[in-house]
């Protein structure tokens, strides 16, 4: 009988176009050959490895699924597949591409002006540019509706007033798209880094996303042009269907996360002799080792078919919330069961389990918490609004 | 001129090679399958040498089943202009290869063939100088630096006792080591543009390949499990340990 790759038992990779296994190769071997040498270290020092962003430019993974102004234009699983490869490195790396692409570059694309679109996507494909995405504000995230920066129209500007919670990238970034509450309701507006009024600090002892920076963004006055009003969009749904694009990719990147944590455990167990057997030929290491690759191969599944129906356009928020739910808490358990597998040498930054784990704590709370994206799914059984 | 590298599909060199239980072979089901990466610092010189302007064409080739053009596409993605698979299935021995190369140099008229030193699969470092005979036009293999000037290469090759820098005229074949370059990532928008580069398929008995079979494998076996070490007190014990061994 044939064997079966370990971490592919469903043969999912053949489900995969001859491109898109390219897009997912050339991607893993930047992550092994240049992040990952980087990525211990850095998360130790709570440093984001900005030296990376040339070279993650350049491999053309920024703004990869829009088309035109110098970006890739690949489909929704090429996307997908380069959210899994970069966490596979670490969650922080995933975050960076994920701000820049799903939550700057597509508003800017989706619901820019012509002239705001030739400004700032070549700028941001090349990564010469860094954007960063303030939706939530201090008093609690869940609830974006009530929002309460704001924007008042003055002459032919408007004066931003407020304050924005837990941004990625904020003190990286040369723009800002900020959701603020106007008379005709919510919109977005490009602030620059050097407008009058508008800070950035930084949030310091985190113990998760290490490897990335996550700011508070504050507003005081803040003038801002109308031309860097978004035009096209107003309501909710503008910062919404964002998140949409971000959780879509989100739901692939715990995979790589979880992939990385099982092979190391694998590694692990079959080389540590313990009363005179490997630990994987013990019954409860294979229980919990079979229960990791039979999580893993459903998650991959649900992301496989999200990135078909996102490309027929027919993809649904509340089947994004199922999988986004399932993958991040899948991923979690994963790389917590894997820490312990490891026994103490799973407590260091040598293994990857404990800082996958440590990471994912954020993953499942951002871009909707777990409980959240349970009430969209209950919502949508029942009809019942349980928010 | 043109350049024409040989591409091999191989085992990939992060893979933990598996024998297949019955001994007929290595496994290579589910199993990733890549570029061998000698011939991937053959492709990335040759298209340095297009960059510097000195070569205008780049053409890939690879002999085996259509998973082979996998490994085209990846050239092409990599920067060649185009690809020929040569279609054959069962195990190519180093002759074959040489011939069917042959027959290709005779209808490419390259400048320089640019194959890899060796094969990291089996390891047979024959190819290239199989096809510099049967092609009758000058070798320099090992490469690890490569300078065109004047209808000459200059090629610094490795040897045992160290570099060993070499003229010879062309057209001829090169083979590429390991610290010829260093290959280049290969970037998302240039995989989707490959797609569109001309592939075209030819096979053995199109270019009239007689099949070499001069070797055949009688079984494989993984090699010794190494034994586990020995941790000792003091250096008289290691002394006498490795005495005991015959190694002192
Ligand atoms: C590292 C990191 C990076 C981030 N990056 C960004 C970014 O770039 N841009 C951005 O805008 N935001 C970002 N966020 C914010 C993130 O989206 C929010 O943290 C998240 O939406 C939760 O909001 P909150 O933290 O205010 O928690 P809260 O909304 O206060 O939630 C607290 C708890 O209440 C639960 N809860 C909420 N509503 C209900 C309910 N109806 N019923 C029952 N329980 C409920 C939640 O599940 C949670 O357990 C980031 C967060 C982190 C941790």
């Amino acid at each position: 009988m044939r064997s079966l790759d370990p971490l592919d038992l469903y043969e999912i990779d053949d489900l995969l176009s001859d491109e898109e296994r390219m897009i997912r190769d050339a991607v893993a071997r930047f992550v092994d050959e240049k992040a990952l040498p980087l990525i211990p270290k850095c998360f130790d020092e709570a440093r984001f490895p900005a030296e990376l962003i040339p070279e993650i430019a350049d491999l053309g993974l920024l703004g990869s699924s829009l088309e035109g102004y110098g970006c890739a234009g690949l489909n929704a699983t090429s996307y997908g597949l380069i959210c899994q490869e970069l966490e596979r490195g670490d969650s922080g790396l995933r975050s960076f591409v994920s701000v820049q692409s799903s939550l700057c570059m597509y508003p800017i694309h989706a619901f820019g002006s012509e002239e705001q679109k030739e400004r700032w996507l070549p700028e941001m494909a090349a990564g010469r540019v860094i954007g960063c995405f303030g939706l939530t504000e201090p008093h609690g995230g869940s609830d974006p509706s009530n929002m309460k920066t704001r924007a008042r129209k003055d002459g032919d500007d408007w004066i931003l007033n407020g304050a924005k919670m837990w941004i990625t990238n904020g003190n990286i970034a040369d723009i800002a798209i900020v959701w603020a509450q106007t008379d005709d309701g919510v919109q977005g507006f490009i602030v620059e880094k050097d407008f009058d009024g508008y800070e950035a600090r930084e949030i310091h002892a985190k113990m998760s996303l290490r490897a990335s920076i996550t700011s508070e963004l504050y507003f005081d006055n803040v003038r801002v042009p109308d031309a860097n009003r978004l035009p096209n969009v107003k309501g909710l749904k503008g910062p919404l269907s964002c998140l949409n694009q971000a959780r879509y990719g989100i739901t692939w990147g715990p995979i790589g996360a979880a992939t990385a944590c099982l092979k190391e455990a694998l590694d692990y167990c079959g080389e540590r002799e313990l009363f005179g057997r490997p630990v994987s030929a013990t019954q409860s290491a294979q229980v919990k080792l079979a229960d990791m690759a039979r999580r893993i191969t459903s998650a991959k599944l649900l992301s496989w078919r999200l990135g078909r129906l996102k490309d027929e356009g027919k993809l649904h928020p509340s089947q994004v919330s199922l999988a986004k739910w399932n993958n991040v808490r899948m991923a979690l358990d994963i790389a917590r069961e894997c820490r312990d597998l490891l026994g103490g040498s799973g407590i260091t930054l040598e293994y990857s389990a404990i800082r996958h784990a440590l990471n994912l704590e954020s993953v499942i709370t951002y871009e909707g918490t777990e409980t959240v994206h349970q009430l969209v799914i209950g919502r949508e059984l029942t009809g019942h609004n349980a928010f | 001129m043109k350049i024409l590298v040989t591409l091999k599909r191989v085992v990939d060199y992060n893979v933990r090679v598996r024998v297949k239980s019955d001994g007929s072979g290595v496994e290579t089901d589910g199993v990733k399958m890549s570029i061998n990466p000698f011939d991937e610092i053959a492709l990335e010189e040759a298209l340095r040498i297009k960059e510097r302007g000195e070569a205008e064409e780049v053409i890939v080739a690879s002999i085996g089943g259509d998973e082979v053009q996998q490994q085209l596409r990846t050239g092409l993605a990599m920067g060649a202009d185009r690809a020929i698979q040569v279609s054959a299935d069962g195990d190519v021995q180093p002759l074959t290869a040489a011939r069917t190369f042959l027959k290709l140099v005779e209808k490419e008229e390259p400048g320089i063939v640019f194959l890899g030193k060796q094969a990291i699969d089996d390891d047979a470092n024959q190819t290239g100088q199989m096809l510099a005979a049967l092609w009758d036009r000058p070798q320099a293999t090992f490469a690890s630096k490569v300078e065109l000037a004047d209808g000459k290469a200059t090629v610094a090759r490795e040897v045992d006792s160290g570099l060993e820098t070499i003229e010879v005229d062309l057209p001829a074949v090169l083979t590429s080591d390991l610290r010829l370059n260093e290959p280049r990532f290969v970037k998302l928008p240039e995989i989707m543009k490959a797609k569109r580069k001309p592939l075209e398929t030819l096979s053995l008995e199109d270019l009239g390949v007689e099949r070499a079979g001069g070797i055949e494998a009688v079984s494989y076996e993984p090699p010794p499990q190494r034994g586990g070490g020995k941790v000792v007190e003091s250096v008289d014990e290691l002394v006498s340990e490795l005495k005991s061994k015959g190694l002192l």
